[in-house]
C-alpha cells in the first residue's frame, strides 16, 4: 500500500509551485487550487452573463425595441446563453466542486491526472475571453447559443466561427475533467472504501462525467461539420446545398439534452451532502438515490427529440420521446421524495445553505412539474419555443443549479477559507435572490401561453405589464448579488474562525484542517464508510424522534 | 383530500390561456386542465411538506442533538417510486389519445404511402387525418417531395379544405391562395372551414404560431410542410414568428382573421378579380 502512495505531492520538490495567492493564477497541480480557481473564474463569467441578462430585461421593459440594435439583442441573447451553461454552471458544479470535493471522497490525495486536470481548467479562461472578444472585435455570434443552421450559416460568419472555436475549448475542457472524475472515482478510491459507501456526489460525478464523455464528443463532431459549412461552404446542414437542417438540431440536442443532466446531477450531489449534515439526519435511501441517478444518466440519453417536436419529426418518434422524458420523472421523484424524507423528523438548522437548498426543492419541483407537461407533445406543439419554456429551464438551471451553487458556497467556505460566511447576509442574499428569482421567472411561464416566443427585442403591447415584473424581479437577482460579494470578501478576511469541522459533519473533507493542506490529511486518509451516520442511536432515541419514525414506518 | 380538491379547483378555474378558436384548441384546453390540476396537487403538496418539516423539526434554540437515524423505508420508497410512475404513465396515454384526436398520429412524411393507407375507415370515424389525406389526395403535391406534416384537426368538415399556400421568409409570411389568384401578408380563413397550410421557408427556419388555435410548425428550408386547422370562433388572432430567424424575429408577425361565411366570400371576391388568368404561372411557392 505504501508503494501505491500518490507520488505528486511528494515527488515536486517545494519550491516548484508557487506559494501564496499566487499559486491561485499559475498552473497549479493541486486539485483544491484548481478547483477554487474554478469556481473563481466561473463567477465572474456569472457576472459577465448577468450582466448580460440585465440588458436583455432592460430591453423587454418596453415593447419595442429601443434599448440597443436588434443585431446586438441577439448576440447579448446568445452570449448570455453560451457564457451561463458553458462558462458558469457547468466549469462550477463540476469543475469547482467536483475537484475540490471527489478526492477527499474517495480518500485519495489528488485527482488522477492532475496534470490534465489543468490543462482542462486553463483552456477556459481563453475560451471565455475568446468568446467574450468577438463581440467588440468582429460582432458575436447571433443564432442563439443553439446556433440553428441554415440561421448560422448566414449570419457574420467571424462571430459565429468564433463561437464554436470557443465551445469547442470548452467542450475539451469538460471530457478532460469528465474522464478525470471516472479515474479518479473508479481507481483512486482509498484501500477498503466501497463504491456504495461512497457519498453520494460522487455518484453524482460518477453519472455526470458518463453523460459528458459520451456526449460531448458528439457536439464537438457536429460544431466541426458547421464550421466547414461555414468556412468551406460545405453543406453538410445547408438545405440549399442539399444539407438537412434537421440532423444538426438531433445532433446538437444529443449533448444538449444531456448537458441538462451535466447541470443538474452534480448539484442533486451536493444537495445530497448538504441536507444530512444540517438536518442531523442520514441520507434517505441511499440505494434508491445511486439507482436513480443511474436511471436519469440512462434516460437521458434516450429523449433529445422532446426539443424538436413541432420540427418534422415522425410520429411515432413524437410518442417514443414523450414517454422516455415523462419518465425522467419517476427516478428525479424518487430523489426528491428521499430529501423531504431526509429532512422529516430531523433538527434542521434553518442557515443559508439549507435555505438555499430547501429553495433549490420548490424551484426544481416546479419546473420538472412544467418539465413534465412539456414532454406532452399536444402541450408542446403550444408553447416550444417561448417565454414558457424560458421560464420552465430557468427554474431548472437558475432556481435549481444555481441555487445549490450559492448553499453550497455557503457550506464548504468554511473548509475553502478556515473562516465561516456571515449568516445574516446570507439570509439576507437568500431573501432577495429568491424573491426576485421567482419574481423574474414565473410570469414568464403565462406569458408563453398567451403568446410571446422568445428571443424577441420587440413584442406584443398587451404583455408590457408581465414584462415590466419580470425586469424588478431581475433588478433584484443582480442587486442580490451585493451582499453576497460583501459577505464572501469581508469573511474571507475577517470572518468568524470556523476550526476545523464547523457543521460537524462526517464527510472526509471536514477531517482535516480548513483550509486543508496540500496533501490533504496529514498522515493517513481517514476510512469514512458511513458518510451519512448522523442520528441518535436506537437505544437512546427521545420522544421526539421516536414518533417522527413511527410516522414514517405507518406510512403517510 | 383538501389538497386534491384544492388542487382540481386551480386546474378548472384558474384561466391562463388565450381563446380557444380552431377545433383542436379545447382539444388541448381539457389536456391543459388535468397537466395543471396535476401539477397543482403534486406542487401544493411537496411545497407544503417541505414548508411543514422546515418549521417543525427546525433546531430550537440550545438542542445540539441528532435526528432519528432513518436510512430508508423500502416500502415507502416502493410507494413513491409507483405513485409517479403510475402518474406519469396516465399522462402519457392521455396525452397520446389528445395527441391522437388533434390528429398528429397521422403518418404525412411519405405521400406514397398515403394513397395505400385506408382512407375510409379515418373518414368514418371522423378522425382529424382524413381531411388532411383527402386534400392531399385530391391535389397531389410534386410526388418526389416529402411532406413533412404537423397535426391538424378536421371533426367538423364544412366542406372541403381550403388550401392556402405559405412562405416564409425574413422576416414576414407571404399567403397564396391557389383557388383564386389571391396574395395576400394576413391569412384570411372562413369559420368552420378546415384550411390547409401548405408550408415552405425560403431563407432560414421559422416557425408558425397561432396561440389561438393552439398550433405551432415549424418551416425548415427544404422540407416542405402541410398543416391543417379549422377556425371555429370568427376574429383577428396573431401569427408569429416562433424560431428565431434574424434581427427582425420579433417584428415578424401578421394577423389571421376568420371571417363568417359570407364575409369570406365576400373578401375572396373583392381581391380576386384582377388576375385570375395567369393564377398558376404567378405561384411563387413550390
Amino acid at each position: 500500500m505504501t508503494i501505491a502512495l500518490p507520488p505528486q505531492t511528494s515527488s515536486s520538490p517545494p519550491g516548484l509551485q508557487p506559494e501564496g495567492w499566487l499559486r491561485y493564477l499559475s498552473f497549479s497541480l493541486d486539485h483544491k487550487v484548481i478547483g477554487l480557481q474554478y469556481m473563481v473564474a466561473g463567477f465572474f463569467f456569472y457576472l459577465v452573463g448577468g450582466a448580460l441578462a440585465g440588458m436583455i430585461r432592460v430591453e423587454l421593459v418596453s415593447p419595442i425595441s429601443d434599448f440597443m440594435s436588434r443585431e446586438t439583442y441577439n448576440e447579448v441573447l446568445t452570449l448570455h446563453g453560451t457564457v451561463m451553461i458553458f462558462l458558469w454552471i457547468v466549469p462550477v458544479v463540476n469543475g469547482a466542486f467536483g475537484n475540490y470535493l471527489i478526492p477527499f471522497y474517495v480518500g485519495a490525495r489528488d485527482m488522477a491526472f492532475p496534470r490534465l486536470n489543468a490543462v482542462a481548467f486553463w483552456l477556459i479562461p481563453p475560451a471565455g475571453f475568446l468568446l467574450i472578444a468577438s463581440y467588440f472585435i468582429a460582432g458575436a455570434a447571433q443564432s442563439g447559443w443553439t446556433a440553428y443552421p441554415p440561421l448560422s450559416l448566414t449570419t457574420p460568419a467571424a462571430g459565429q466561427v468564433v463561437w464554436i472555436l470557443s465551445v469547442l475549448l470548452l467542450g475539451g475542457s469538460s471530457i478532460f475533467g469528465g474522464i478525470n472524475f471516472i479515474a479518479t472515482i473508479l481507481k483512486m478510491r482509498r484501500p477498503g472504501l466501497k463504491m456504495m459507501q461512497l457519498p453520494m456526489y460522487c455518484w453524482a460525478m460518477l453519472g455526470t462525467s458518463i453523460l459528458v464523455v459520451l456526449s460531448t464528443p458528439v457536439l464537438a463532431g457536429t460544431l466541426v461539420l458547421l464550421s466547414f459549412d461555414i468556412i468551406a461552404h460545405t453543406g453538410f446542414f445547408n438545405p440549399a446545398l442539399g444539407g438537412n437542417a434537421v440532423v444538426y438540431q438531433h445532433l446538437f440536442w444529443f449533448y444538449s439534452h444531456p448537458a441538462v443532466y451535466i447541470m443538474v446531477l452534480p448539484a442533486f450531489g451536493l444537495v445530497s451532502e448538504i441536507l444530512p449534515v444540517h438536518s442531523r439526519k442520514p441520507l434517505f435511501g441511499y440505494t434508491t438515490m445511486v439507482y436513480s441517478i443511474l436511471g436519469i444518466v440512462f434516460l437521458g440519453l434516450i429523449v433529445w427529440a422532446h426539443h424538436m417536436f413541432t420540427s418534422a419529426t415522425p410520429p411515432w418518434m413524437r410518442l417514443f420521446f414523450t414517454i422516455a422524458t415523462a419518465f425522467i420523472a419517476v427516478p428525479t421523484g424518487i430523489k426528491f421524495f428521499n430529501w423531504l424524507a431526509t429532512l422529516w423528523g430531523g433538527k434542521i438548522a434553518l442557515n443559508s445553505a439549507m435555505l438555499f437548498s430547501c429553495a433549490f426543492i420548490v424551484h426544481f419541483v416546479f419546473g420538472g412539474i412544467t418539465g413534465v407537461a412539456l414532454a406532452q407533445v399536444p402541450f408542446d406543439i403550444h408553447v416550444h419555443d417561448t417565454y414558457f419554456v424560458v421560464g420552465h429551464f430557468h427554474y431548472v438551471v437558475y432556481g435549481g443549479t444555481v441555487f445549490v451553487i450559492f448553499g453550497s458556497i455557503y457550506h464548504w467556505f468554511p473548509k475553502f477559507t478556515g473562516r465561516m460566511l456571515n449568516e445574516d447576509l446570507g439570509r439576507f442574499h437568500f431573501l432577495i435572490t429568491f424573491i426576485g428569482f421567482n419574481l423574474c421567472f414565473a410570469p414568464q411561464h403565462w406569458l408563453g401561453l398567451n403568446g410571446m416566443p422568445r428571443r424577441v427585442a420587440e413584442y406584443d403591447p398587451n404583455f408590457t405589464l408581465m414584462n415590466q415584473i419580470s425586469s424588478v424581479g431581475a433588478l433584484l437577482m443582480a442587486v442580490s448579488t451585493l451582499p453576497f460579494l460583501i459577505n464572501v470578501f469581508w469573511s474571507a478576511f475577517s470572518g468568524r474562525v470556523a476550526g476545523d469541522n464547523p457543521w460537524n459533519a462526517l464527510t472526509p473533507e471536514w477531517l482535516t484542517s480548513s483550509p486543508p493542506p496540500v496533501e490533504n490529511w496529514k498522515g493517513e486518509a481517514p476510512l469514512v464508510q458511513h458518510p451519512y451516520g448522523y442520528g441518535v442511536a436506537p437505544g437512546q432515541i427521545d420522544l421526539g424522534a421516536a414518533t417522527g419514525r413511527e410516522i414514517w414506518s405507518s406510512g403517510q | 383530500m383538501a389538497l386534491v380538491l384544492t388542487g382540481l379547483w386551480i386546474g378548472q378555474n384558474v384561466e391562463l390561456l388565450p381563446v380557444a378558436a380552431s377545433l383542436n384548441a379545447p382539444i388541448y384546453d381539457q389536456l391543459f386542465k388535468v397537466l395543471f390540476s396535476i401539477g397543482s396537487i403534486l406542487f401544493i403538496g411537496i411545497f407544503g411538506l417541505l414548508v411543514f418539516s422546515l418549521i417543525r423539526f427546525r433546531r430550537r434554540d440550545g438542542e445540539t442533538g441528532d435526528g432519528a437515524a432513518v436510512e430508508g423505508n423500502l416500502q415507502l420508497e416502493i410507494f413513491w417510486t409507483a405513485i409517479p410512475a403510475i402518474v406519469v404513465l396516465f399522462v402519457g396515454i392521455y396525452s397520446y389519445d389528445i395527441y391522437d384526436r388533434m390528429g398528429g398520429m397521422v403518418p404525412l412524411s411519405d405521400p406514397h404511402s398515403m394513397h395505400g393507407a385506408a382512407m375510409a375507415p379515418q373518414a368514418s370515424d371522423g378522425s382529424a387525418g382524413a381531411v388532411i389525406q383527402a386534400s392531399v389526395l385530391g391535389t397531389p403535391l410534386e410526388p418526389s417531395k416529402r411532406i413533412w406534416g404537423g397535426i391538424g384537426s378536421g371533426q367538423i368538415s364544412a366542406g372541403p379544405a381550403l388550401p392556402v399556400e405559405v412562405t416564409a421568409l425574413q422576416f414576414a409570411f407571404l399567403f397564396h391562395y391557389p383557388q383564386g389568384d389571391i396574395t395576400s401578408g394576413e391569412l384570411h380563413v372562413q369559420k368552420g372551414q378546415p384550411v390547409e397550410l401548405r408550408m415552405e421557408a425560403r431563407d432560414v427556419i421559422h416557425a408558425f404560431w397561432v396561440p389561438e388555435f393552439r398550433l405551432k410548425q415549424d418551416i425548415i428550408p427544404g422540407q416542405p410542410t402541410l398543416l391543417t386547422f379549422t377556425p371555429i370562433k370568427a376574429g383577428s388572432y396573431p401569427i408569429i414568428c416562433a424560431e428565431l430567424c434574424g434581427p427582425y424575429h420579433g417584428g415578424m408577425r401578421s394577423t389571421v382573421v376568420v371571417h363568417e361565411p359570407d364575409e369570406f366570400a365576400t373578401w375572396f371576391e373583392k381581391n380576386n378579380t384582377a388576375t385570375v388568368a395567369i393564377a398558376p404561372s404567378t405561384s411563387s411557392t413550390g
